[in-house]
């Protein structure tokens, strides 16, 4: 089957590869990149476990090409760690918001997303937030804490830098 | 936290410490079986059956063998060559692995295509040529057994009907006299229907055979490593794998829930392949042949009957259950109870007499039976009896909650034996009860609820007072295989003072790494970071069953408690020797041995561990380590009362949960952070048969749906927030009082909420709404 060459930026490392045109952006991420943290729970769409960020935006990586990914910038559960943990990392430590780890990477993901966009979420808005990731363990409940840690801890860092 | 025997740096029981498995996990550092990549891997994908039933008349595998990178194509007459193409059930039932002339459901395995990458297996699947030629099919359990239906199983030498078992349990006729003499007697017919566990991560293994040894390994979703290198030896030892060969690694499991108990026939295609080919073997299901063909659980059409009298004394209960098990009895019960622990239906209540009988028969639907994280068929039994004392209370117009108080097993009585021959260890259920009305204000919602009638608004309030039956199993009664249920534990201390602990269970997100931990600090002193704890390998952790049906804290966690009084009684006589006192004169507090009275002159645990490598008394074994198999000498019987607040939308028919409060008694607590994690989750489980999920079928045995379109798990949206609290009574046998709780929430919950919404809707005549509630159904109740 034809291929093509493409560039992707995950986790701001430059990625070239020669894809199948049906290659999805999931299997790019995991067979050819060696990211395993991104996972595939259902590849229809449904269950979010492989939600990653495309240019910001959170997308279900089992539904994307990864073709319409060349040029353009991924981040993984692997990109969010920098210095320290991502708050949200903390918090789903910290709130017990995980337990069999499978959907936790694509929950992070959606909610790194959401708080970028609304740094001050109800509690509603967590939970349509992340309405788009199945998770069977936890019940849900203590993500919606660890988002609510999150978004506490990075409001406490941007009042500190403004300062 | 006041309760806690040790600081919070040892972090034993009772502390809510942090989980130390996460830091791998919020990185996505876990590995789980398609994280894993072996050198030269090659990949499998499945060809499914289209029909419930047919015959198959030709297999042609032409095109996909021409496909470039496809490598082979298996089908049940390359496994017939090695008599691999049926495999044993956990049930001692059979099933195939591959078929050899006809298929018995949809989806069935049908043959297996391997290819050098996950896409060029998929391209092969779709080339492969089957030609089938439908049969019958049975798909109404009710018409199994009728005289003109088909016989699904006959592979199976004398089996010249779809019955498989008949199972019963209590005095049959002692029943029927209370009956007889009982002012009110009610039946009704309970469907639990089949759900599936849907865990997010499907089902895979990676299987890999080292030809110059001999060797074979597989890493593979399973909640029961042991116990599936065992079935591998005993099923393929003819073909020359013999157990000291056989190496099952699980590794990170995403979910399990019970669905990951059993051997599917893609474990053993991968493995047969892998073995016949030499090439390691990838083979990951994806959503819809997770959902379609692994195992379900439930499927008991129930007929109840419960006798009392008019004051509200319970006082007789029968129930006469038709099991659906599909194409075979591929549940996952101890061999002596085909239908589970169902008999545990007398619940918290302190019937005179009861009798119970399950009959088991074979439909075109995929096999199973095995748990949706309940300890084997718990949930149907507590959904049966919670409904009916429901029932009890609407004819007699007693409060629901009010019958309950007056009819459980009261406090004194423990242990209490149940009429179907349960002994339950402990149990203070008017307690749990109160609690749970007095949290939710009982009263106050029962005046809304007559307020809000008066305008026409539907609002409802149910209660489950439940008690679960987990811990499997005591040897003398439960095995699966004839592999008793014990579980072990194997600690190691080393010479710096840290441990190293392994299990025979495995963990799919309960947190062992963490909860085992803790037992062992609570023991030994030793602080929880200082302790490693491993599961899931079979060539380094000792045997055991594995872990589903609540069964871990019982078993392996009885075995560390019991593992660490052995290395004490050990360091007790290192530390006479190194406080040249005697044995008798020491005495212990949290990690370390003093003299009695003089508490100045004391060693550590840390120091002992040391001199057992270092400065061991002469006569005594260096080293500091213990393993301990636990045969626990009966279950545990956690419970709990759960009390539901919902409104109904009259238009609609949609549920809407407003409350739900959950009182739990697991006894004493390790980690009550996690214990309350555990029941979040459980909770939500249970809400999802209730409101939402079902695997149905139309009349040809096609699966309606079968994918996360229409098989619903609730999101966070539906999912309500959960108010937890819990009462403490200990288990009088267990080594730390602990009892199971990961099922208690799935088990209690589904009731209490189909009590809920029956009571919003009673005073319109609805006595009883099956699950799951969905809202047309609701709407029709109301409607009618």
């Amino acid at each position: 089957m034809a291929t093509r060459s493409i560039t992707v930026t995950i986790n701001g490392e430059a990625k070239t590869a020669d894809v199948e045109d049906r290659l999805l952006l999931v299997h790019l991420i995991r067979d050819n990149c060696a990211l395993t943290g991104t996972h595939i729970g259902c590849d229809t769409t449904h269950c979010g476990a492989c939600t990653v960020l495309l240019d910001g935006t959170a997308v279900k990586s089992c539904t994307v090409f990864a073709v319409q990914a060349n040029g353009r910038e991924v981040t993984t559960i692997e990109g969010m760690e920098g210095e320290a943990l991502h708050p949200l990392q903390e918090g789903f430590v910290e709130e017990h918001g995980l337990q069999c780890g499978f959907c936790t990477p694509g929950m992070i993901m959606s909610s790194k997303h959401l708080l970028d966009k609304n740094p001050n979420p109800s509690e509603d808005e967590i939970r349509w937030g992340i309405s788009g990731n199945l998770c069977r363990c936890t019940g849900y409940q203590n993500i919606v804490k660890a988002v609510q840690y999150a978004s506490n801890k990075l409001q406490e860092t941007a009042t500190e830098g403004g300062e | 936290m006041s309760k806690c025997k040790t600081s919070a740096e040892v972090g034993g029981m009772g502390h809510s410490v942090k989980r130390k498995e996460d830091a791998r996990f919020i990185r996505g550092e876990g590995t789980y079986v398609d994280d894993i990549v072996r050198p030269g891997m090659v990949f499998m994908d499945i060809v499914r059956s289209p029909y419930a039933h047919a015959k198959i008349k030709s297999i042609n595998a032409e095109k996909a063998l021409a496909l470039p990178g496809v490598a082979a194509v298996i089908t049940g007459e390359t496994l017939k060559e090695y008599n691999l193409h049926m495999m044993p059930t956990l049930m001692s039932d059979t099933q195939m692995v591959l078929p050899i002339d006809k298929v018995c459901y949809q989806a069935q395995e049908v043959a297996a295509v391997i290819a050098t990458d996950r896409y060029s297996a998929a391209d092969g699947v779709e080339l492969v040529e089957v030609e089938y030629e439908p049969l019958p099919v049975v798909v109404d359990p009710h018409k199994a057994t009728d005289p003109d239906a088909p016989i699904i199983r006959d592979d199976k030498e004398g089996q010249t009907s779809n019955h498989i078992w008949h199972w019963e349990e209590g005095d049959k006729e002692g029943t029927e006299e209370v009956f007889q003499n009982s002012d009110v007697v009610i039946k009704e017919k309970i469907y639990i229907p089949r759900i599936h566990v849907a865990s997010i991560e499907t089902c895979g293994c990676v299987s890999e055979f080292d030809k110059a040894n001999g060797k074979l390994t597989v890493w593979m979703t399973t909640q029961a490593p042991h116990a599936i290198r065992t079935v591998l030896a005993l099923v393929a030892g003819h073909v020359g794998l013999q157990e000291d060969k056989i190496r099952v690694i699980s590794p990170d499991i995403g979910g399990g829930f019970g669905g990951k108990v059993p051997v599917y026939p893609g474990y053993v295609i991968a493995i047969a392949a892998s073995v016949v080919t030499g090439l390691p073997i990838k083979w990951i299901e994806d959503r819809r042949e997770n959902l379609q063909a692994d195992s379900f659980a439930r499927d008991y059409h129930m007929d109840c009957e419960i006798a009392a009298d008019k004051d509200g004394t319970l006082k007789g209960l029968r129930i006469k259950t038709l099991a659906d098990n599909g194409y075979a009895d591929a549940a996952a019960n101890p061999s002596k109870y085909p239908a589970g622990m169902f008999s545990i239906c007398t619940g918290s209540y302190d019937f005179k007499k009861a009798f119970v009988e399950v009959d088991g028969v074979y439909t075109n639907k995929p096999p199973g039976g095995v748990a949706y994280r309940c300890s084997f068929r718990v949930t149907e039994a507590v959904h049966a009896i919670e409904r009916m004392v429901d029932l009890v209370a609407d004819e007699i117009m007693m409060d629901a909650a009010e019958l309950r108080m007056k009819n459980f097993i009261p406090k004194e009585a423990f242990p209490y034996k149940s009429p179907t021959g349960w002994e339950y260890d402990s149990g203070d259920y008017h307690t749990a009860l109160q609690l749970a009305m007095d949290n939710v204000g009982y009263d106050e919602l029962l005046k809304e609820q007559k307020e809000k009638r008066e305008k026409g608004e539907l609002m409802g309030i149910g209660i489950c007072s439940f008690t679960e039956v987990v811990g499997a199993g005591p040897s003398k009664d439960f095995d699966i295989l004839g592999i008793k249920m014990f579980d072990s534990s194997e600690i190691r201390i080393h010479p710096t003072g840290k441990a190293m602990a392994r299990f025979g269970t495995k963990s799919q997100g309960q947190g062992h790494e963490t909860t085992y931990a803790q037992i062992i600090a609570e023991e030994l002193g030793i602080p929880y970071t200082d302790i490693s704890v491993e599961e899931g390998d079979t060539d380094t952790a000792p045997y055991g069953l594995g872990t589903y049906a609540s069964r871990s804290t019982p078993t392996a966690g009885a075995a560390a408690a019991m593992a660490c009084r052995k290395i004490k009684a050990k360091a007790q006589k290192i530390a006479a020797h190194l406080l040249e006192a005697a044995e008798e004169d020491l005495e212990w507090e949290v990690g370390k041995f003093s003299v009695k009275g003089v508490p100045e002159k004391s060693v550590t645990i840390q120091e002992i561990a040391f001199a057992a490598y270092t400065n061991h008394p002469q006569g005594l074994e260096a080293g500091l380590e213990a393993t301990h198999y636990y045969d626990p000498p009966n279950l545990t019987f956690p419970f709990g009362s759960y009390i539901a607040v919902v409104d109904i939308d009259s238009e609609t028919g949609e549920v809407k949960i407003r409350r739900f409060m959950a009182v739990d008694d697991c006894g004493n607590i390790i980690n009550p952070m996690i214990v309350e994690g555990q029941i979040h989750g459980g909770l939500t489980q249970g809400l999802a048969p209730a409101l939402f999920e079902e695997i149905s079928y139309d009349d040809e045995g096609n699966i309606h749906g079968g994918s996360f379109m229409e098989y619903l798990v609730p999101t966070a949206v539906e999912t309500p927030h959960w108010e937890t609290d819990k009462t403490t009574t200990p288990s009088p046998h267990h080594p730390l009082g602990a009892k199971g709780v990961g099922e208690s929430p799935t088990v209690g919950a589904p009731p209490a909420i189909v009590n809920a919404v029956v009571d919003a809707l009673s005073h319109l005549g609805v006595k009883h709404i099956d699950i799951p509630m969905t809202p047309e159904k609701v709407w029709r109740a109301i409607h009618k």
